[in-house]
């Protein structure tokens, strides 16, 4: 009796040895990407985050400083400029690569011939990268040898188009170049969203007698309403970001016309010793980004469970 | 009789003149914008085969009357970048020898926590996750000093090393958000047939989830090759000279052109910067596409 006691306490601890052994392997598996990111996304964020309130110029210092580097951040006439043309180059960019990606879907989603090559050509800058795009553009706007010089040498000789070389209108040189290179982006997302459009829906609208045209702003248009949204906050994300392209393309200026958030952080770190200033810019870019995308997440997962809900 | 068929003639010519305008206007359309999105393709890739003296001669945007490869050479070893002359060679290599094992590394660590986290989910699993997810969306700058004191720390300071480091850890959870939406789609009743037959983690990993793996992982792998080859800001900020990948470089050689600008030269050296990822998106085209919507959706 009291053997056979003693042998389930012994039989239950190994089998319960391996099974344990066996739960933990996964998490040992996922622990070194887990502290990892977790460093990566708390750590160093709160590390800037103090940062930003400390008095550090030229090395890391952390002698507390309260909001002094947000005051003098936010008193920054080229911080200004910068909020500025982020706000401006935002709008621009949104609305242009998402209507110039709509209008291509829509023409390849009309049974064109040859889709996979127009797809192609419409998608590669997104291979490339920013700087090589910005680096070809401003070539492009340089008005002695680019698109400026191509015109007037056709004949039009008082032809102006010099974008990058005058302080009012160069940021719609980065605006034009980051819609050609990321409309491309929105063509692929609204023609997923297209072919995902339930044909009986189309067939319907058009044996009502509804045009082509009304067809999409009454059908079709409507039911991948949420597909805008997503493009639109990937978009701001992208713009938010805005570094590469600034940075090959007209390098801030002409002046510091063209200072974007992240060009700024870069330029105060790196450039001119202010750690702290340049920590709070980077602390404000973390502030937009989540301004935009924590109402989207909870949103996304909002629509999911309703729609959990109904089905 | 006859005039019915002529009105039915009619009308059907009228539908297929119709017909024909709204083609005719879909596909100038399209031509329009193909030509808008490839003239930037094909004034570098003309440019690096003329004559420097051609182009300033007939300007930048000019079909090419002459022919060479010396521009190439001379992008590739012996350009000058800020004083020194080796062309853009030590920085290509740089680059690959950064993407290539920091894309190996993260793609792996992508698919192992995948793994875990659609099949072997343990309390608070789904809670890790989602904290993993925010590494997406973080922007490079806020980590810029605290890499640089870490790096500093491990002696990775303007090297290659370090740059795969960065990579990985920012990489980890792109890959890890793919294959976990992907494997939550492989049934688990799979998976629980073979631990019943008494397989275990590793086991089920190689013999079940490996093999149904590729679709993801060459999406996995597009994903962080082209990315990471395109990085300008961390390659800028932890290295220098000779030891920046080549999109920093880029910018270098074109900012150091102080005096007449060599444009062949300076579109060999684009093209060798942006070739790798080209190439791979040319050739893996349809894979490139599920990333980046798969990447947008979810």
């Amino acid at each position: 009796m009291s053997i056979h006691d003693l042998s389930v306490p012994i039989a239950v601890p190994a089998r319960s040895w391996r099974d344990r052994l066996g739960s933990i392997v996964p998490i040992l598996v996922l622990a070194p990407s887990l502290a990892a990111s977790f460093i990566y996304v708390f750590v160093f964020t709160g590390w800037t985050l103090y940062l930003s309130l400390s008095d550090s110029t030229l090395l890391p210092s952390y002698g507390f400083a309260g909001l002094d580097n947000y005051v003098s951040l936010w008193s920054n006439r080229r911080w200004n400029i910068a909020y500025t043309n982020l706000f401006l180059f935002s709008g621009f960019y949104i609305v242009g690569s998402m209507a110039v990606g709509l209008l291509l879907a829509i023409l390849i989603d009309q049974r064109v011939r040859g889709e996979a090559v127009w797809r192609t050509i419409f998608l590669y800058p997104l291979a490339v990268s920013f700087i090589v795009t910005g680096t070809v553009w401003s070539w492009l706007y340089n008005p002695a040898d680019g698109i400026q010089a191509l015109v007037r040498g056709l004949g039009w000789s008082d032809f102006s188009f010099a974008l990058t070389s005058d302080r009012n209108h160069a940021i719609y040189a980065v605006i034009i170049t980051g819609v050609w290179q990321s409309s491309g982006f929105a063509m692929a997302l609204f023609l997923a969203g297209l072919r995902s459009v339930d044909p009986d829906l189309v067939k319907a609208a058009q044996i009502d007698g509804a045009s082509v045209v009304r067809t999409y702003r009454k059908v079709i248009l409507p039911t991948i309403a949420p597909i805008f949204l997503a493009v639109a906050v990937i978009q701001i994300q992208f713009a938010i970001k805005t570094f590469d392209l600034v940075a090959a393309l007209t390098r801030g200026g002409p002046g510091i016309s063209t200072t974007f958030p992240a060009i700024y952080v870069y330029d105060l770190m790196f450039q001119r010793g202010e750690i702290g200033e340049g920590a709070a810019a980077a602390v404000m870019m973390l502030a937009a980004l989540a301004v935009v995308l924590v109402p989207y997440s909870l949103w996304v997962v909002w629509r999911r469970r309703a729609e959990a809900g109904n089905g | 009789m006859a005039e019915l068929a002529l009105a039915i003639d009619l009308e059907a010519a009228a539908a297929s003149r119709r017909h024909f305008w709204s083609r005719f206007a879909i596909y100038g359309l399209l031509t329009v914008f193909a030509a808008i999105y490839l003239i930037p393709l094909l004034v570098v890739v003309f440019n690096s085969f003329r004559e420097q003296a051609e182009i300033a001669r007939n300007g930048l945007i000019s079909l090419p009357k002459t022919f060479r490869l010396e521009a190439w050479a001379q992008a590739w070893s012996t350009y000058c970048i800020a004083g020194t002359c080796q062309g853009m060679q030590r920085n290509f290599l740089n680059s690959l020898w950064m993407t290539i094992p920091a894309t190996i590394i993260s793609t792996l660590l992508g698919a192992v926590n995948g793994y875990v986290l659609s099949k072997w989910r343990f309390k608070g699993s789904e809670v890790l996750f989602t904290l993993m997810l925010l590494g997406v969306f973080m922007p490079g700058q806020i980590a810029l000093m605290p890499w640089a004191f870490v790096l500093g720390k491990l002696g990775l300071t303007n090297s290659t090393y370090g740059l795969i480091l960065v990579h990985v850890v920012q990489g980890i959870s792109f890959t890890t958000l793919f294959c976990r939406n992907y494997y939550v789609g492989i049934p688990d009743d799979l998976i629980k047939a073979a631990r019943i037959d008494g397989a275990g983690f590793w086991r089920i990993f190689w013999k079940i989830i490996m093999p149904l793996s590729p679709p993801i992982l060459i999406v996995t792998v597009i994903w962080q090759f082209t990315g990471i080859w395109n990085e300008y800001l961390f390659g800028v900020v932890f290295t220098s000279g000779q030891a920046q990948p080549i999109t920093a470089a880029l910018v270098a050689l074109t900012a150091s052109g102080t005096t007449a600008r060599s444009y062949d030269v300076m579109s060999a050296a684009v093209l060798i910067g942006a070739l790798p990822p080209l190439l791979i998106y040319l050739f893996g085209g349809k894979y490139f596409v599920r990333g980046l919507t798969q990447g947008a959706i979810k």
